[in-house]
This record gives structure tokens, C-alpha cells and sequence, in this order.
């Protein structure tokens, strides 16, 4: 017996072991990409300048730049990063189908829509527009659900209900974008694709209340959320409140994604992708969630760098981020027709 | 037994007479519809003008705005049709094609396709000809085409309507990105891509409609001559070879038709979405599945349903008008719910 015990733990203690080590790896390369975003872009600012402007000493030349522009940027790309990361994989953990996340089956869209009929028709700012995001994040989430509802929800109609109910939205907000007194190309490009630009550091207040809420309820409940991943049924024989953590985990989830959404815009395939790109990471070595808020946000960063900075012409970070999410999107379906396996 | 088979004989007959009769029945309300839904959108519009004032613009004068206005609405009103047509048409082929019932244009990333081929064309080729925007349209509807259908088609159960719808909004979203991509740089051409982008039929002249008809003629004949192939395909691929139908052959001809009819649409109307899910659908339920008579009703319901979308978007946003894009999207999407909704989603 005790060899297998020892075994055990030992086997325990080396994948605890390798979840740290993911995790910190990941929390490294934000880190990275947010002093890269700090110091290198137009012009470049030494990294010991940076470092002084953050600590509020005043730089001559470079105080303005870093500490005006580019510090509510990179924060804001943080933020509703993990934002995106946290909610979407949820999602799929819970739905347990990497099709299910939140930008696929309409509830960015719904946010952005509500988001864009507050700002743009009741002219609206703040806090107000987040609240009014959540509000129909979450009426597209009860809605999708109720009407892929047929004798249990299956997981192929809610996915084709969501493509539905989000073409409907997306084509809302061009309405709406389209009958706005002042139509400007920059600012339909975070409705439609999602940006970080002109970021302001009051916008962060909400990502930060929302991550702080319901991201932390939603890591509270990450033991649930893992055992949901092993079907309703065993989840419930494991002593989990299947129904209740459901509840608690959509209105958590949708929430983060309203309120990123309500301030970026829908970046395109950040909640999408972080869930796969993290499981490829920490593979079966514990919880998902922490690890995939970590690459939304390594993924809004690089986005959003490689949009303003390397390419030879500014794009938004949604474009990036869709540009190369979309054909991960193929190749997974590609992957998933080709092994047989249902989606 | 030869009674009953006489009666059930009979009975089988007098169903015939009589989906002939409401077919026939059908057929002369829809054109009903059209004539009626093209006086509605000769007179509706932003301007009011009086009858008197329409029939001698409809003669060719052109002194008054109010005159102006009409010239204006004419060739509107006949490219709303064409492309209704052409697209309810396109529909009910790839839904034939693909015996799929979720198979549109606009769902499987047909039209985004041919729209960003012809922005990629005016962005870096300088593309400015009619001729050029249809031709870069059609490629890039049949290479978005091939596309989509052979991620969906990969794998055990072959295009199943998950697999196609998927693999089509991925390529419609990839498409988008990029289209989004190409033209932002380019603050000169952005604003009139974007507007072509949305879909609309306003603006229309007899010089841009023109180039496209030689297109459209031949596309309306091979997707209209494909019926009875399409017919022997909708019994399965085995049968279909058994009753010696080259089922590859008929499946690329019928798939070329609706191509062009698709691309040559997005050339001048920018991408329409759910026209082609929805008429096929509809139509179906009035005449039944005999794509003999489902592909010329699909044709007129097309043309019926997207005059009609334009005119509402011209009566609900008044003094202004929404394009016909987001109309067809708006009421599209809920229809496509419907139908995925519907249980026996795989089958057709």
C-alpha cells in the first residue's frame, strides 16, 4: 500500500508543482508585455524611467507619454484581458465545449450592442453603460439557453441558436451605428471589432469591481467548475450543487465579459481562445481559470502591440485578434471533424 | 388489393391535381405580390410624390425632384429584384446541393468571401471597372465556397448542418477581420467600402446594374436548368448514381450557377445575408420539394422578400432609410432559429 500512497502524492505534488510553474510563467510574460507596452512604441522610454514615472517621480519628455497614454492602455488591455480570459473559459469548462464561449454564441454581442444603444442613443457614460451591459449579456444568456431548450439543452443547438441571436445583434449595432448623428470610423471600429484606444484610466474602475467580484467568485468556485468538466452527473455524485454552481458560474461569467466588452468592445476571440490556448498549457494539471485569464490578457496585450507598434499601419486590437483567431477556429473544427469526436 | 390500389391510384392522382392547382394558385399570388410590392416601392420613399408626377417620370421626364426621385427609384427597385432573385435562387441550390437546410450565401461565407475579394481588388489593385469588381466577386465566392464546404465536409458524417454552419461563420468572421484589415489603412476608400459593406441596394443606376445582367442571365439558366439533378440528389448520393446521374458532375454544375448568381450579387449589392435560407424554406412549405417548381418560386419569393425588406427599411427609419442588409439580418436570424430549433435538423 504504501508505495501506491507515496506514489500518489508524489504524482499530486508534481502537478501542483507544474501548475505553479505555468501560472508564473504566464504572470512573467504579462508582466513583460506590459513593460514592452510601457517602454518601447513611438518613441522609446528606458525602462528605469518607466519605472520612476510608476512610482510618480516626474520624467522630462517621457511623463506625459507613458504615464498619460500608455499606462491606462496597457492597464485597460490587462484588465479586460483577463476579463475575457476568466469569462470564456468558464464558459467552455462549464458547457464543456470549446465552442460554447461567450463570442460565438452571442453574449459579446448583446453586451455590445446594449452597450453602443446606451452610448449612442441615450448618451450615456460610465458605470451606467457597464450596468446596462451586464443586464443584456445576461438576458441574451437566459435567452440563447431558453431557446436551444428542447428536451435538455444539447450542446450543437445552443451553438447554432447563439450563431443566430448574435448575427441578429451584430446587425443591431450596425443600425444603431449606422443612424448616429456622428459616425467616426475609429469609434464604430471598437463597436464592431473591439479596441483599446484612447484608453482613459477611469474606464479600468468597472474591470477592476468586476474582476474583484465576480472573478473572484468565479476562482472560489474553480473545484466545482472542475468537476463539472467530468458530466453533471458524476459532478453530483462528487457532492457539487450542479445546478446552483451553473447559475452562479453564467452570471459570474457574463458579467465580466458585459463589463470588459462595455469598455474595450468586443475583442474578437480573446474569450474564445484563452480556454484552449491554457489547456495546451497546463494540460490535465489543475484549474484552467487562473491560467486562462492570464493568456486572455497576454493575448489583448500582444494584440494590441502588434496592431499599434510592429505592423506598418495602426490596426485596433480586435482585428489582430480576429485576423488570428478566426483560423484556430478552423483548425479546430478541423481537428475535431477529423479525430470523430463530437464538438 | 386492386380496389384499394385503384382508390389509393386515385387518391394519389386527385393530390396531384390538387398541389398542381395550388401550386398554380400560389404562383399567381406571388406574382401578385411583386407587381404589387414594385408600384409600393416606385411611390415610397423619402420624398412624397404624387401620382401624376410619377407616371410622366415613369414617360422619362425629368424636371421635377419629384420626377428626379422616381428615376432614382426605378432601377432600385429593379436591382432589389434581380438580386432577391438571385439569391432566393442561390439558397435553394446549395440547400439542395449540400442537403443541408441551414446552406445560405451569407451563413456559409459566400458573400464575405466575394466582398473581400473585391476589396482586396480596389485596395491594392486599384480595381475600378464593373467588370473587374463582378469578375474578383465570382472567384472569390467559389474559392470561399470550396473553402467552407471541404472544412465541413471533413471527417465522419460528412457536411452535416453544424459542421457547415461553423466552419461558414468562422470563414464569414475571418473574412470580416481581414476586410476590416485591408481597407482601415486606407481612409480614402473606408467610408465607401463600409457603406457597400452593410449591404443596400440604394444608389442603384442603370450603368452599374447593366455589366452584371450577361452574369446573372447565366447563372439564372444553369442554376434553373439543375432542377431535375438537384431532384435525383435530394434521394441520396447512391440512388442518385443508380438512376445514372453523375452525382459530382450535377453537384459542381448546380454549385457554378448559384456561384455566379451569389457573386455577381455581392459585385453590386455588397453581402445580403438569409435571403437564400430563408425563401427556399418558405416556399418549400407552400409547393413542396420538387425542384422543378421550388427553384423558379425561390427566384420570385427571393425577389418578393428583399423589395420588400427595402421598402420597409425606407418606411421605418424615416426621413432616412436603413439598408436592406440589416433588415434581411434582422428578420433572417430569428427565422434561422427556427429552423435549427426544428428537431430533425439533419435532415432534408
Amino acid at each position: 500500500m504504501q508505495p501506491t500512497i507515496e506514489r500518489l502524492a508524489l504524482n499530486r505534488r508534481r502537478r501542483t508543482r507544474r501548475h505553479r510553474t505555468a501560472v508564473l510563467t504566464l504572470l512573467i510574460l504579462v508582466g513583460l508585455l506590459f513593460g514592452l507596452t510601457l517602454s518601447v512604441g513611438q518613441s522609446i522610454v528606458a525602462p528605469v524611467d518607466v519605472l520612476r514615472i510608476l512610482i510618480g517621480e516626474p520624467v522630462a519628455g517621457a511623463s506625459f507619454t507613458v504615464g498619460q497614454l500608455r499606462l491606462p492602455r496597457a492597464g485597460l488591455a490587462v484588465l479586460s484581458g483577463l476579463c475575457f480570459g476568466l469569462g470564456g473559459a468558464a464558459f467552455q469548462i462549464m458547457l464543456r465545449n470549446p465552442l460554447a464561449s461567450p463570442d460565438i454564441i452571442g453574449i459579446t454581442s448583446g453586451a455590445g450592442a446594449a452597450a453602443v444603444f446606451a452610448i449612442v442613443v441615450l448618451q450615456m457614460s460610465g458605470p451606467m453603460v457597464s450596468l446596462l451591459a451586464v443586464g443584456a449579456g445576461l438576458g441574451v444568456a437566459m435567452l440563447v439557453y431558453g431557446l436551444s431548450f428542447r428536451n435538455g439543452v444539447g450542446g450543437t443547438r445552443l451553438i447554432l441558436v447563439g450563431i443566430g441571436v448574435s448575427a441578429m445583434l451584430q446587425s443591431v449595432i450596425a443600425t444603431i451605428l449606422s443612424t448616429a448623428p456622428s459616425w467616426s470610423l475609429q469609434e464604430a471600429m471598437r463597436w464592431l471589432t473591439g479596441s483599446v484606444n484612447g484608453a482613459q484610466s477611469q474606464q479600468a474602475l468597472p474591470l477592476l469591481l468586476a474582476l474583484g467580484v465576480f472573478g473572484g467568485v468565479l476562482l472560489s468556485r474553480a473545484r466545482d467548475l472542475d468537476a463539472l468538466r467530468l458530466g453533471d452527473d458524476t459532478a453530483s455524485a462528487l457532492g457539487v450543487r450542479v445546478a446552483q454552481t451553473r447559475m452562479v458560474v453564467i452570471v459570474c461569467a457574463v458579467g465580466m465579459i458585459a463589463v470588459a466588452t462595455a469598455v474595450t468592445g468586443p475583442i474578437a476571440f480573446v474569450a474564445f481562445l484563452s480556454g484552449p490556448i491554457a489547456a495546451r498549457i497546463v494540460r490535465a494539471n489543475g484549474s484552467l481559470l487562473l491560467p486562462a485569464a492570464l493568456v486572455g490578457a497576454i493575448l489583448v496585450l500582444a494584440g494590441d502591440y502588434l496592431g499599434q507598434v510592429l505592423l506598418p499601419s495602426r490596426y485596433p486590437v480586435g482585428v489582430i485578434t480576429g485576423a488570428l483567431g478566426a483560423p484556430y477556429l478552423l483548425f479546430l473544427i478541423v481537428r475535431v471533424n477529423r479525430t470523430g469526436g463530437s464538438l | 388489393m386492386t380496389v384499394v390500389s385503384v382508390k389509393a391510384l386515385a387518391s394519389v392522382h386527385r393530390s396531384v391535381a390538387r398541389s398542381r392547382r395550388s401550386r398554380g394558385l400560389w404562383l399567381a399570388l406571388l406574382i401578385a405580390a411583386l407587381v404589387v410590392l414594385t408600384i409600393l416601392s416606385v411611390t415610397i420613399g423619402t420624398r412624397d410624390v404624387a401620382w401624376a408626377e410619377i407616371a410622366a417620370a415613369l414617360g422619362g421626364a425629368q424636371e421635377t425632384i419629384g420626377q428626379a426621385a422616381i428615376a432614382l427609384r426605378v432601377p432600385r427597385t429593379l436591382l432589389a429584384l434581380l438580386a432577391g432573385a438571385a439569391l432566393g435562387l442561390a439558397g435553394a441550390i446549395m440547400q439542395g446541393v449540400t442537403r443541408n437546410p441551414l446552406a445560405d450565401p451569407g451563413i456559409l461565407g459566400v458573400n464575405m468571401g466575394a466582398s473581400l475579394a473585391v476589396v482586396i481588388g480596389v485596395a491594392w489593385f486599384g480595381m475600378a471597372s464593373a467588370q473587374a469588381y463582378i469578375w474578383s466577386a465570382i472567384a472569390g465566392a467559389a474559392g470561399a465556397a470550396l473553402f467552407v464546404y471541404t472544412i465541413g465536409s471533413l471527417g465522419r458524417g460528412g457536411a452535416t448542418p453544424l459542421k457547415l454552419a461553423l466552419a461558414g461563420a468562422a470563414t464569414s468572421v475571418a473574412f470580416s477581420s481581414l476586410v476590416i484589415a485591408v481597407v482601415l489603412p486606407r481612409g480614402d476608400i473606408a467610408g465607401g467600402i463600409h457603406a457597400w459593406q452593410i449591404g443596400g441596394v440604394g444608389g442603384a443606376t442603370y450603368d452599374r446594374v447593366l455589366p452584371v445582367l450577361p452574369f446573372l442571365g447565366i447563372g439564372f439558366a444553369i442554376s434553373l436548368l439543375s432542377a431535375r439533378k438537384l431532384n435525383s440528389l435530394a434521394l441520396g448520393d447512391d440512388v442518385a448514381a443508380g438512376l445514372g446521374e453523375h452525382v459530382a458532375a450535377a453537384r459542381a454544375v448546380a454549385s457554378c450557377g448559384a456561384i455566379l448568381l451569389c457573386g455577381a450579387t455581392t459585385a453590386i449589392c455588397g453581402p445580403i445575408g438569409f435571403i437564400g435560407l430563408m425563401v427556399p424554406h418558405l416556399c418549400r412549405v407552400l409547393i413542396g420539394v420538387d425542384h422543378r417548381w421550388l427553384l423558379p418560386f425561390s427566384a420570385l419569393g427571393g425577389a418578393a422578400l428583399l423589395l420588400a425588406a427595402d421598402i420597409l427599411g425606407r418606411i421605418v427609419a424615416r426621413p432616412g432609410e436603413l439598408d436592406v442588409g440589416i433588415i434581411t439580418a434582422l428578420i433572417g436570424a430569428p427565422f434561422f432559429i427556427l429552423i435549427v430549433r426544428r428537431q430533425r435538423v439533419r435532415e432534408l
